[in-house]
């Protein structure tokens, strides 16, 4: 195919890091490692950049999608379009090349046939992958690696990705493996040069480095989870595999020989076990969380919907444990490797008879560190599961995020109690609300005292733990729970709100939607809509929820799933302020985009016009 | 010797009464196999002189696992789900592995419900005594088959069991238990031996007792009858638990010289077995299986020391985890330092 035919005639002015680029390769081929180094190299030269894996639920052989996204002024949510589209699957580009507006770029692989005439306002890169291949010698079964690493240096050419910054970004993904490294960027090298001697620059995208700032970092949200656990002093963590929670522990697994070396014993303080399925998950969890050790486990929604019946007990025995769900799409087995919102309404409250829990909700990967500690603390001064819902988006997905802060409060054990302290109190029960905040004392086993033993049931009891079937002994009991979570509701993360210009009218979001929601409120202000944007981290929603919600004249709330959860539970819980609320809801397993946010909120608006 | 025996019953080992293991009065129907095993259990606690704080129970949900409540009343205790017990006692062991922890279960909890946490809590090797208190019938739900309950077993509102019944002591020899027993709550004096063995063992000890019950599933001619039980035990050994060595010196005189097998569990403790009429190699687990097969086939009911052998690790063993109980190591212990969270910021950094 003669290139010169296909050529567009771009006179568009230079677009300076402003692009959004998807590379279109065959799981299974080591791509992902490939966009990594592209993704990080541009991290490294100070660009605001993010990138999202768009993958298959599958091993081997199916097409998959990697965005990458730029952007000066710092918005980095998806995009539902490509300014550049680097082919390496020859059964999707006719299909990607849709995505790109005119004066869009295309890199492909010159081995797949593009038919003569196809959308002329594209500019086409043809890669010769094939005939650089031969000129190097790589094992057989690495030729698919090396060739995405070809792409890597091509590309990152015409861009200006600086091949030092390439080097660097190699180095850190191989980590020791130098011989690795070494042949990787030989690869890069080569595909680098070759763009230098044969590729006459057409587009109009370019990088430049810009300040660096030092307080970021890049990793995801999973990880630092993981991490953040063990900073958290987690002790036990049982589990099962599911995606896309798997990677959390993982990480903990990683680092917990390192951060978790007990500096008396040097013997390790955490235990990492995994299990025969989730509900073992969720029931060793809770033996060791009222054996006294901080737990948690980590799944996703099938894993919830197994482990339902054991945190229905954790929470009517007053056990701490953590359980983080990073959410899937479902309903059912529904999408395994798409993201989505749609897990809250049935978190929030499961478990048979009256049950309601607390929800931490992350936003950034930072917060994923966060309140992970914050998870085990609250677990075990509130005495009762505490849930943390993050997504796949930020689970799974590499962000830029700001460096992972040390916690600022010592670890909280709550009202767990030894020995000493139980000679103490006169007529202990371990469901007795002795200072009026209806949170009880604890013991737990392994205590001496003759007096410290109680028998735990998820049958009716007495403040002393005893079997009782009273009308009035339970309904006490389960009031005194209401106050106990009651009061932890205004010690919870109190939702960001950035303001806009003396707005009228609030969006509300949660979690991983924050990129999508902060541009939408950039792009409506210069369309002269005025907004301001709460970002809800904990339910149940406090007095500054409500405060917001009044404050404004109508609230759009924003959230990925079919049903509109977040805005039925704000709907309840401020119930006098609900003709204020008005759901937004996107489900098709993608993050979010300002440009739906903006076109929904748009459309919606008209009515008040 | 009937007068020292008598100044046991006062005090134990460490001094204390018979009452210091004492549960709540039973709610079980009068004459329940369960309430046996509460006897036997307290009393086998009792006299290896293990505190009841040194002990921790945990059950799922059925009669059997109301049992709990009505012994050790100052050992902690959880009452959990149906067929979940192990998977408490997965998370509950690490806190402090000197804590002995007895599992109570019954057969819905154990070969229908959670067959397959009996079967990985085994696996683990997680230390404790397992006990099934096995009626082959759901109790609490007033007479439902249960997983076994034997073939052709008739029941008021159920008709005819079509199915044939699981094994327990075979499936947790499959699983890979290094000690399994079998006991019956008509002979107390032999699950007492067991019971002290058990707990002596290290690793999972499962030991299925076959525990009639009288209200709904006692005729004679059913396999976990009362009735049926006395006409067909079969004693594959006679079996005596010992505190120590001198103990046997004393305790020994019940036994023949050279018609027993001495044994030291991991516990310095010793397990006296004497041969009976059917010659069962209990270190012999093809024919640890060919007995079961047999019993069941032949319809006799074999209990006893079905199996043991050698402990593989435990599960706490697996892990490089500090001597002390963790549930006590202090918070300043369990979080890492600030050059440690920097590190990770700088290799997640630029």
């Amino acid at each position: 195919m003669a290139v010169t035919e296909l050529q567009s005639k771009s006179n568009l002015a230079t677009v300076v890091n402003n692009f959004c680029m998807t590379v279109c390769t065959v799981n299974g081929s080591g791509s992902v490692t490939a966009n990594n180094i592209i993704y990080r190299a541009l991290f490294q030269m100070g660009i605001p950049v993010s990138g999202k894996n768009i993958f298959p639920s599958n091993i081997m052989g199916m097409a998959t999608w990697f965005v990458i996204r730029v952007n000066d002024e710092g918005f980095t949510g998806r995009v539902p379009y490509d300014d550049i589209v680097v082919a390496m699957n020859p059964s999707t580009l006719l299909y990607e090349t849709s995505f790109l507006p005119e004066g869009g770029v295309i890199f492909y692989a010159d081995h797949i046939m593009i038919p003569e005439g196809h959308r002329k306002d594209l500019i086409y890169y043809p890669m010769p992958i094939k005939e650089l291949m031969k000129t190097v010698d790589v094992p057989r079964n690495l030729v698919s690696y090396m060739e995405n690493m070809l792409y890597v240096g091509i590309v990152s050419q015409v861009l200006g990705i600086e091949l030092s910054e390439l080097r660097r970004a190699v180095d850190h993904q191989f980590a020791k493996r130098v011989a690795v490294a070494e042949s990787n960027f030989d690869i890069i090298k080569i595909g680098y040069e070759w763009a230098q001697a044969n590729i006459e620059k057409r587009d109009r995208f370019v990088v430049e480095r810009r300040p660096s700032k030092g307080n970021l970092i890049m990793t995801d949200g999973n990880t630092a989870a993981g991490i953040g656990s063990l900073f958290g002093g987690l002790q036990f963590c049982s589990w099962y595999p599911i995606t896309p929670a798997t990677s959390m522990v993982e990480a903990a697994i990683a680092k917990v020989g390192e951060l978790r070396k007990d500096p008396v014993t040097g013997k390790t303080t955490c235990v990492i076990l995994q299990v025969e399925d989730e509900l073992a998950a969720a029931g060793a969890a809770l033996g060791a969380g009222w054996a006294g050790l901080r737990s948690m486990t980590s799944t996703s929604g099938p894993g919830i919907c197994l482990m339902a019946e054991n945190i229905g007990l954790a929470y009517f025995t007053e056990t701490p444990m953590v359980i983080w769900n990073v959410q899937r799409v479902g309903p059912s087995t529904g999408l395994p490797t798409r993201t989505a919102q749609g897990d809250l309404s049935f978190m929030y409250n499961i478990g048979h008879g009256d049950v309601n829990h607390v929800i931490l909700m992350p936003g950034t990967v930072n917060e994923c560190f966060e309140f992970a500690w914050k998870a085990l603390d609250l677990a075990e001064h509130y005495q009762t599961p505490i849930f943390v819902l993050s997504d796949l988006d930020l689970g799974m997905n590499t962000w830029v995020t700001e460096k992972f802060e040390y916690p600022n409060t010592p670890i909280d054990r709550g009202k767990l109690i030894w020995e000493e302290e139980l000679e103490k109190i006169e007529d202990w029960g371990r469901y007795k609300d002795i200072d009026g905040d209806g949170i009880p004392y604890r013991t737990v086993m392994g205590n001496q005292s003759p007096k410290s033993a109680y028998f735990t049931r998820g049958t009716g009891h007495d403040v002393y733990g005893n079997y009782n079937e009273d009308p009035k002994n339970w309904s006490d009991m389960l009031h005194r729970i209401e106050k106990k979570l009651n009061g932890a509701i205004e010690k919870l993360p109190k939702p960001v709100v950035i303001k806009g210009n003396n707005a009228k009218i609030g969006i509300i979001g949660m979690g991983s939607t924050d990129d999508a929601i902060k541009e939408a409120q950039a792009i409506l202000a210069k369309q002269g809509i005025e907004t301001d944007y709460m970002r809800i981290r904990a339910l149940p929603s406090s007095s500054e929820v409500n405060a917001f919600i009044n404050d404004h004249d109508r609230n759009y709330v924003l959230e990925l799933n079919r049903d509109g959860q977040l805005n039925e539970i704000l709907m309840l819980e401020h119930s006098k302020l609900s003709e204020k609320l008005i759901s937004l809801t996107d489900i098709g397993g993608l993050p979010m985009t300002a440009v739906w946010a903006v076109e929904n909120i748009l459309a919606a608006e008209e009515d008040y016009a | 010797m009937p007068s020292t025996v008598e100044k046991k019953v006062e005090r134990n080992l460490i001094g204390l009464s018979p009452s210091d293991y004492a549960g709540k009065k039973s709610t079980l129907c009068p004459g329940c196999g369960h309430n046996a095993i509460s006897n036997v259990i307290q009393a086998a606690v009792y006299e290896l002189g293990l505190a009841p704080e040194q002990v921790v129970k945990i059950s799922g949900i059925g009669c059997s696992s109301k049992s709990p409540n009505y012994f050790l009343n100052r050992s902690f205790g959880f009452n959990g789900l149906h067929g979940r017990m192990p998977t408490l006692v997965t998370g509950a062991c690490f806190a402090d592995y000197k804590i002995e922890i007895l599992g109570i279960s019954g057969d819905g909890d154990s070969a229908s419900i959670g067959l397959s946490h009996f079967k990985h809590i085994i696996r683990r090797n997680v230390p404790m005594l397992y006990i099934i208190e096995n009626n082959g019938v759901y109790a609490l739900t007033k007479g439902q088959f249960s997983a076994t309950s034997d073939q052709g077993l008739v029941l008021k509102h159920q008709g005819e069991n079509l199915l044939p019944p699981l094994d327990l002591c075979m499936e947790a020899l499959i699983s890979g238990a290094a000690f399994v027993a079998r006991a019956f709550s008509g002979d107390v004096k032999q699950m007492k031996e067991i019971f002290k063995a058990a707990i002596s063992q290290e690793g999972t000890a499962v030991v299925d007792v076959i525990s009639p019950c009288v209200t709904f599933n006692n005729r004679a001619e059913a396999m976990q009858s009362y009735t049926w039980g006395r006409a067909n035990q079969t004693p594959l050994q006679e079996i005596k638990h010992f505190n120590t060595k001198e103990e046997i010196e004393e305790g020994v005189e019940e036994f023949e010289p050279g018609t027993y097998k001495e044994v030291e569990l991991q516990d310095g403790s010793y397990l006296l077995l004497r041969k009976l009429d059917k010659d069962h190699d209990p270190s012999d687990k093809a024919a640890a299986l060919d007995i079961l097969t047999e019993s069941y086939k032949k319809k006799y009911f074999a209990t006893g020391l079905i199996y043991f052998s050698e402990v593989p690790p435990t599960i706490q063993e697996r892990y490089d985890l500090p001597d002390e109980p963790l549930n006590r190591i202090g918070i300043e212990r369990l979080r890492p330092t600030p050059a440690m969270l920097e590190s990770i910021n700088q290799d997640f950094g630029i």
